[in-house]
């Protein structure tokens, strides 16, 4: 089983987020969404898995390469 | 007139025409969310000058005796308060016929048959809503305004202050190269003037066309002001609108010219960090190095550099943060409703019109393409490949084309996240319209 990391790509809050441990995830799939810039970014799935981690949580403010969450696949 | 005069004699279909136009802006802007801080004020203002007889964009015109002989009246051919149309015969001298050098309406008629004129005195007082480069005096509130906010061109370069104060041109420093895709850009703005000189403007109004295609509102208005202000509503409107249709006009023309497997090409997310220090004295080398180039550009480009020093300074935090929110929107007021005032029936529904809105849709076409095209031109000769997608960011319209190009690179590849990447020619090409637009003046201006 691979790991895939996911890490914040720029400074912000997070506004939401949309899967918890354990989630089934597809590629695409929104994971959670990041307030930059006056913006809502939504970060999404790099890949299909399943969602072992969560490194973030509403309102925090992220800086990049923060771990975001932590999807396996296979 | 005697008695109280409603504004039901004069509407005619060009401002039933306008009203809707006017409605159709307010609706986007609040039930569609498009631009509302532009597209509300605008198209209220379109309603308000197109309800006759309001005088909220009228300008006064003397016609005087400029024969430079004194002349005999003859005869009075027109009624005060008549409404006339360009070349009208107003009156009749014994040296020839006072024609109306403009539409609009007779206010009074200074004279009488029979009676003796000086050179250079007033034989009649006219009202238009015309831009004009005629002597006209604005005697409107929203023509007032127009006059000595946009024609004296304050306006425009106070709003690029303040664009300045909220403008992070760290991404670009951080990645120089951008700045060439943000001048590549600027393709679009002489491919416009080229193709609208073709199809018969002059170059005044050309060079106003063109300069659409740079994406930057205040840009497009004080070039036009200077140049063109008889189509200053109908290229502020065609900058305006375009800049809020760019999720609309950009991935199509992004689509054509890249490869799926192009479009996802990834760019790694961080850059370097970019100092205070290199933050600070970005606004200043640049101000001096492009006004000593195009000295032309120093209004707009010396705004928007002292905006930037306010915000990246540390010590003018009060300042940058009145132009970054204060002020802009007071200046964003009277800048939409000058604009919307602008177009009158009269004014606004001519076949040019329709020119200016179709080139200028060109004119943001090409910019896109030719962002795109020196990107990928880039990915030949240099190792590390970038996106060429960020290319179309080039246009400005700040930030929405480099959230579309974000959009777009998530879409092909869902770990890319090319913001911070396309924010780098999204600032860029701000500072290459406001370049394009000084280079323009100083050729024409």
């Amino acid at each position: 089983m691979a790991q895939e990391i996911i890490e914040v790509p720029i400074t912000g809050k997070i506004i939401s987020v949309n899967v918890k441990p354990g989630d089934k995830v597809k590629e695409g799939d929104t994971l959670c969404l990041l307030e930059s810039m006056k913006m809502e970014n939504p970060i999404l799935a790099p890949v299909d898995g399943t969602v072992s981690q969560i490194g973030v949580a509403v309102e925090q403010v992220v800086k990049p390469g923060e771990m975001i969450a932590i999807i396996d696949y296979q | 007139m005697g008695f109280f005069e409603t504004g039901f004699q004069a509407f005619y279909w060009g401002n039933a025409l306008m009203l809707l136009i006017g409605g159709g802006l307010i609706y986007l802007g609040i039930a569609r969310k498009m631009e509302p801080l532009l597209l509300v004020p605008i198209g209220f203002a379109i309603m308000l000058v197109n309800l006759p007889l309001g005088g909220l964009m009228d300008y006064e015109l003397e016609l005087k005796n400029t024969t430079g002989v004194p002349a005999r009246v003859i005869s009075i051919q027109i009624d005060e308060d008549a409404r006339i149309s360009e070349g009208d015969i107003i009156l009749k001298l014994d040296s020839g016929e006072v024609l109306a050098p403009i539409y609009g309406k007779v206010k009074e008629i200074s004279v009488s048959p029979g009676q003796e004129v000086a050179p250079g005195e007033t034989l009649a007082v006219m009202i238009t809503t015309a831009q004009t480069p005629l002597p006209t005096k604005p005697v409107g509130l929203l023509s007032r305004v127009f006059a000595y906010g946009i024609m004296w061109q304050v306006i425009p370069p106070l709003i690029f202050l303040c664009l300045g104060a909220l403008t992070d041109f760290g991404p670009m420093i951080a990645n120089p190269k951008t700045l060439l895709l943000g001048a590549a850009s600027q393709f679009g703005v002489y491919f416009a003037f080229f193709m609208a000189l073709l199809v018969g403007f002059n170059i005044p109004e050309a060079c106003s066309i063109g300069i659409i295609g740079g994406a930057e509102g205040p840009t497009t208005i004080y070039v036009t002001s200077i140049l063109a202000p008889h189509i200053i509503g109908a290229t502020a409107v065609a900058c305006y609108s375009y800049m809020a249709l760019v999720p609309v006009i950009q991935p199509p023309i992004i689509k054509l010219l890249t490869t799926k497997k192009e479009r996802a090409i990834y760019m790694k997310p961080q850059m370097r960090e970019v100092s205070s220090r290199e933050k600070i004295l970005f606004p200043i080398i640049t101000a001096v190095i492009v006004i000593l180039f195009v000295p032309m550009s120093a209004p707009l480009i010396g705004m928007f550099m002292v905006g930037n020093l306010f915000m990246t300074c540390g010590v003018t935090e009060r300042l940058s943060k009145t132009a970054g929110t204060a002020l802009i929107d007071i200046l964003t007021i009277f800048l939409t409703l000058c604009i919307g005032a602008t177009m009158t029936a009269e004014n606004f529904l001519l076949s040019k019109t329709l020119l200016v809105l179709l080139l200028g849709v060109i004119a943001f076409a090409t910019a896109t393409a030719a962002g795109v095209l020196m990107g990928k031109l880039m990915n030949l000769f240099s190792k590390e490949k970038i996106n060429p997608m960020i290319g179309a960011a080039g246009v400005s319209a700040v930030p929405m084309s480099a959230r579309v190009v974000q959009v777009m690179g998530q879409k092909a590849n869902p770990r890319n996240f090319l913001l911070m990447h396309a924010m780098g020619p999204n600032v860029a090409g701000a500072i290459g319209a406001a370049i394009a637009g000084g280079v323009f003046l100083g050729m024409v201006g």
